[in-house]
């Protein structure tokens, strides 16, 4: 075949790939909205969307221009002060452990990584316990996001180090090394909490943050846990090359150019930045890297460049939704978000390690 | 054109030497085919070679610089490593593996350049990967998966080919195809080293053969000097008969020691 008629099929497969980001986008965009627009409106107290808007307007918008705009003190209240710092809450934290997951899954090679299944999620939970038993919480609301980071970050260089060998991964060892990593992390995080009791309520407002849930999350959470998340997500937008490459084999990947191993550092970093951020607001929320990065991949491929950001913007939606499920499913009790996304992320691992054991993958 | 040189490389793992000390260089243009037995240090060597693993004592030289020295991405512009095939959980399209053969070429945040694409055409065309750019690569038969690693080397636009094991996996005729192809890209003047086991099928196809036994360089030159039957005696512990083809190479017949 001829060089310009391959140069025509690859314009073609490009205008393609370029046509489903396109249609995906059309799609996404307006149905995040209209998540965000229902997770605030939808509650005990209902809110009309055009309260919503006005109340946005009035708080963002300068007074000179919004003095005209009527609105009461409790629609501000529950607006601005309850439901928004809430669902920005559950935005970033789908946001960052949907890319946590992209992450790695490239890392590890494997398409089941994720999280709260490689140990990152108990890392960054016991990095969250020694924060508040340590009292350091109290001194600085920004220790729990920090020392959350290092936990994650040092239970996934463990679970690494425990699971490849010359660059391979076998799926087995790494869940299971997850599972072991998880098991010890959440013991001592027990241990420390048990060690610990000195005022229950303190003890059960550790405990309500390690099952995972975002009730009462104010702006503080919000402001603790977005900057990171987009730190985060700028650092995995830089990298989304060398994970391609990296998802072939290490060796492929250092063959055509990539630093494998400062690449790798600086992933496993931005990964442990962005689940360390999100656990360290919502507790461990599992399965939301498996379920998004899956679901996003069927549609747009697994090609990084275009699979992270789209994977960041559904993951958000996707915890919007799951946290509008959490509250308004059986009022007035809230169930756990973690519940809710194990729900849908439970049967889809389930049907990935099956899928995989009949030997035929094609994620 | 260049010139790839191991000086009294040593590489050791887990305690042991598994290569070395060796000196080889490989010049421009040739096909060479290092050969041995499993455990003969022939992976290790094309690791060396494409500089994936640095060597413990000794350097391995591009064109006299050592190899450690260069950035990665300078590396990959002279020196492309095809390793043993391996399980790709993810579908990727043969486009998609081709684009990613251009790392070296492009900067983090460069569009495609008409560069890229003229790369990875020619290379889809010269390696007749061309039909198959729309595919899942985790779809492709053996053979067709191991042109596109082919054609992904190939658009890095290296001087040197470095493959392990290509023909392992894939029946004979799929194994011919490859070793042809490996020839054209010899003859267009890329410099070719495939390391394999089974010396019968590279024979026709191979100008230098590099003979190894355990991490060492038993002998190297052209078939008739490396190949002798004492020498695959000594390193593959069986003997040999050499049977005359049509084709020209001898073909290599071998028995368990004693029963010949």
């Amino acid at each position: 075949m001829s060089a310009p008629t391959s140069n025509a099929l690859e314009l073609n497969r490009t205008a393609g790939s370029r046509l489903r980001s396109s249609l995906f986008y059309a799609f996404l965009l307006p149905i995040l909205f209209l998540c965000l627009l229902a997770a605030i409106g939808i509650g005990s107290s209902p809110i009309a969307w055009s309260t919503i808007l006005r109340v946005i307007e009035y708080k963002v918008l300068p007074h000179e221009w919004t003095s005209s705009i009527q609105v009461t003190q409790a629609d501000q209240v529950i607006v601005w002060l309850i439901r928004i710092p809430r669902v920005m809450v559950a935005f970033f934290v789908g946001a960052g452990l949907a890319s946590a997951g992209v992450i790695m899954q490239a890392l590890f090679r494997n398409p089941l990584a994720e999280p709260s299944l490689v140990g990152a999620g108990g890392g960054a939970v016991l990095g969250g316990v020694t924060a508040f038993v340590a009292g350091w919480s109290a001194t600085s609301v920004l220790s729990l996001p920090l020392l959350a980071m290092l936990g994650s970050l040092l239970a996934l260089v463990l679970v690494y180090v425990m699971s490849t060998r010359g660059g391979v991964t076998p799926v087995t060892t790494l869940l299971l090394s997850g599972v072991a990593v998880t098991a010890l992390l959440f013991a001592i995080s027990n241990l420390l909490i048990s060690l610990n009791i000195v005022n229950w309520q303190i003890e059960q407002e550790i405990v309500l943050w390690m099952m995972g849930g975002l009730d009462a999350r104010t702006w503080t959470h919000v402001w603790l846990c977005a900057p990171f998340v987009l730190l985060g997500l700028v650092a995995s937008l830089i990298q989304t090359r060398d994970l391609d490459l990296l998802q072939l084999g290490e060796e492929t990947a250092a063959s055509f150019g990539v630093e494998v191993e400062s690449s790798k550092r600086m992933l496993t970093l931005t990964a442990a930045i962005l689940t360390g951020a999100a656990v360290a607001v919502s507790g461990m929320v599992g399965f939301v890297g498996l379920v998004v990065p899956h679901a996003v991949r069927l549609i747009l491929g697994p090609s990084n460049r275009r699979l992270l950001p789209a994977s960041v913007l559904t993951g958000g939606a996707f915890l919007v939704v799951c946290d509008l499920i959490a509250r308004t499913i059986h009022p007035p009790t809230e169930i756990r978000l973690g519940i809710v996304t194990a729900l849908f992320g439970g049967p889809l691992f389930i049907y990935l390690l099956l899928r995989r054991y009949r030997g035929a993958v094609n994620t | 054109m260049s010139v790839l040189k191991a000086h009294d490389a040593v590489v050791r793992r887990g305690g042991h030497t598994i290569l070395g000390p060796l000196s080889l260089e490989i010049g421009p243009g040739e096909m060479t085919a290092l050969i041995g037995p499993n455990g003969s240090g022939k992976s290790t060597l094309l690791r060396l070679f494409s500089g994936i693993w640095k060597p413990d004592s000794g350097d391995v030289f591009l064109d006299g610089t050592a190899i450690g020295t260069r950035p990665r991405k300078e590396i990959a512009r002279h020196i492309s490593f095809v390793p043993q095939e391996m399980q790709i959980d993810f579908s990727f399209t043969v486009a998609e593996i081709l684009a990613m053969g251009r790392y070296a070429h492009r900067g983090r945040f460069t569009p495609q350049s008409e560069a890229d694409r003229t790369a990875i055409s020619l290379a889809a065309t010269e390696c007749d990967v061309t039909h198959l750019l729309g595919r899942a690569v985790n779809t492709l038969s053996g053979g067709e998966r191991q042109r596109v690693l082919i054609a992904r080397s190939l658009v890095a636009q290296p001087e040197f080919i470095l493959l392990d094991e290509p023909t392992a996996n894939l029946d004979i005729q799929h194994a011919l195809d490859i070793l042809e192809l490996c020839r054209a890209l010899a003859q267009k003047g890329k410099t070719v080293i495939v390391a394999t086991h089974d010396f019968n099928s590279v024979t026709r196809f191979v100008t230098r053969f590099v003979l190894l036994q355990s991490g060492r360089l038993v002998a190297e030159g052209p078939r008739d000097a490396v190949l002798t039957q004492k020498a695959i005696q000594n390193v593959f512990q069986v003997e040999a008969e050499l049977v005359a083809t049509k084709a020209g190479a001898p073909l290599y017949f071998f028995h368990q020691r004693g029963s010949y």
